[in-house]
């Protein structure tokens, strides 16, 4: 069984994000890029599932810039056995992105394809459910478990939910997305970061994959949001509550 | 045409997120002047749609009853909501883990873009929604015939459950399409409010050390203000309590009127869910610990002291 796991370049979970003076967008110059956390997660379960013996085979994929190339060295150093870099240097959104990936999964025939639920950057939570959508699968959103059963052809997925958690049995071939606990990442270690540097990695164009990626929405600006006035420290207990009650009034 | 809003509910109850969703829908309908339709699809989920039909400004509630309905499987109900998007010109759904789950696949579908997480309506075609764990906001025009829209609640104050007296439509159910089944549900029973409702929060971060701590400290504190209890990362991370309880980036987002962070350092993936609040308090040991920077009241003290203090003098 393969496995796919789309990987998107996203700048670091650490870094402060500063909004560019013309409002344009966020300034990415010089910032430190990352691999998106929820696709790491989504590149060790599935290898988990590989070392499991379940999958047969873990691809990574990414969609974007040709700097794209690092997340997915940085994939295959965590294991994973080849890469596939669709490059454009158009701004993709979600619903590109998903038709990207169909078109990927028609060459590949996956089993399963596992994203990460949501990328830090433009926090669209999107593109596995499009994905699904399109290419008519069952989807289990915000795992918190994965259990294949490849001979009964289904997946089980405990998903987090508002409400607490469920889960949901899905015929395979299916789409999952990670949450933040399903598991805990490995580090790469530096021979498989220099193996990686030898794994295959095919570069598409995304006019070769008949897909058109111009951008539906269009940003009119990106602003601050509006900055939170400082607050005050209080001295003890008594004046904490004496400046709820009395002069932010939010208790009796 | 019309603008739709799936109805959010567990077959018995209209959540209120829905109507947050309607109060969007509305601010949208101020330049296109026609009608607000809900959709709520479940199994016997007949006292749904009279809540549905008594809300402000909904004219019709349009009902689709079917078992394969009742566990909101997003594959079914997007199959039902695309047979419906005719004569649509925006369909919405609050931004919860239903609206979240089903509404990109509805987008998909119909080979549109999805708006997520909308916070303020410019026009019928303009929209905000925070990027970057709300560190930025973005204004985003759609040239979709049809616009997809997710709702982040705290964005729009909920319209009134009363006051409106819509038609009530029944359809015929699409077919089930046999993909996803629900196996068990484990939902948290608690007395308390609603997290993403709820006017006052306690919140509880590592400095809670427990478990045993998060409930035997924090508890008595809740209950004495009647609040919602929630957590940062760390503690649901630590297994101090269940992923529901979290607030955050990828969590819960919420704007009450108080939030009380207790323990809680101030990530920037914490404060993306909780900075909209009227009224923040943070109670932590650590002086330069991020969360004073958004507080409007800081405590610097140990929470196992200054907590049961508080609840003594509440």
């Amino acid at each position: 069984m393969k496995i796919l796991v789309p990987v998107k370049r996203v700048i670091d979970y650490n870094i402060k994000v500063r909004v560019k003076a013309d409002n344009t967008g966020v300034d990415l110059a010089n910032v430190k890029m990352a691999m998106n956390p929820f696709d790491e997660i989504a590149i060790e379960e599935a290898l988990r599932l590989k070392e499991a013996g379940v999958a047969s085979e873990v691809v990574a994929i990414s969609c974007g810039v040709t700097a794209c190339q690092e997340t997915l060295r940085t994939a295959m150093a965590l294991g994973a056995d080849r890469g596939i870099l669709v490059e454009t240097d158009v701004e993709l959104q979600p619903l590109a992105v998903a038709k990207l990936l169909k078109a990927i999964a028609f060459n590949e025939s996956p089993q399963l394809i596992i994203l990460g639920k949501q990328a830090i950057d433009d926090d669209a939570n999107q593109t596995g459910q499009m994905l699904a959508a399109l290419m008519g699968w069952p989807q289990a959103t915000f795992a918190s478990k994965v259990v294949v059963d490849a001979a009964a052809g289904s997946v089980t997925v405990t998903r987090e939910v508002d409400g607490g958690s469920e889960t949901l049995v899905l015929t395979l071939p299916a789409i999952v997305t990670t949450d933040l606990r399903l598991n805990e990442p490995r580090y790469a270690t530096l021979p498989n970061i220099m193996k990686a540097k030898k794994k295959p990695l095919d570069v598409f164009k995304p006019e070769a994959l008949g897909v058109d990626v111009t951008p539906r929405l269009t940003t009119l600006k990106v602003t601050d949001p509006a900055p939170r006035s400082a607050g005050v420290k209080v001295a003890n207990v008594a004046e904490l509550i004496h400046k709820l009650k009395n002069e932010a009034k939010v208790i009796a | 045409m019309s603008i739709l809003v799936i109805a959010e509910h567990d077959n018995l109850t209209l959540k209120v997120a829905t109507r947050n969703a309607i109060a969007a829908a509305a601010k949208i309908n101020i330049t296109l002047a026609t009608e607000i339709h809900v959709l709520v699809a479940g199994v016997a989920c007949g006292d749904v749609a009279q809540q549905a039909a008594a809300v402000a400004g909904v004219a019709k509630v349009i009902v689709a009853d079917a078992a394969h309905y009742g566990d909101q499987t997003a594959e079914n109900l997007a199959a039902l909501i695309i047979a419906q998007a005719g004569g649509h010109t925006h369909i919405l759904a609050a931004a919860t883990s239903n609206g979240k789950n089903t509404l990109p696949r509805v987008a998909a579908l119909l080979d549109v873009a999805q708006i997520s997480d909308i916070i303020t309506v410019l026009d019928a075609d303009t929209f905000v929604r925070p990027i970057y764990a709300g560190n930025a906001l973005a204004t985003v025009k759609s040239a979709d015939s049809v616009k997809v829209i997710t709702v982040r609640t705290t964005g729009f104050d909920a319209v009134e459950a009363s006051g409106g007296h819509a038609i009530i439509e029944n359809i015929q159910a699409s077919a089930d399409l046999g993909q996803a089944k629900l196996v068990s549900r484990e939902l948290t029973k608690s007395a308390r409010p609603e997290l993403a409702a709820a006017k006052i929060i306690v919140s509880g971060g590592r400095g809670m050390g427990s478990g045993e701590n998060y409930h035997t400290v924090l508890e008595p504190l809740a209950d004495k203000l009647g609040a919602a209890m929630g957590a940062s990362r760390a503690a649901v991370d630590a297994g101090f309590v269940s992923n529901d309880y979290q607030v955050g980036q990828t969590g819960k987002i919420v704007a009450p009127q108080l939030y009380i962070a207790i323990g809680i350092s101030g990530a920037i993936q914490h404060l993306a869910g909780m900075k909209d609040s009227k009224v923040i308090v943070a109670i932590n040991k650590d002086p330069d610990a991020p969360i004073f920077q958004v507080a409007d009241y800081g405590l610097v003290a140990d929470l196992f002291q200054a907590v049961p203090e508080l609840v003594a003098a509440l």
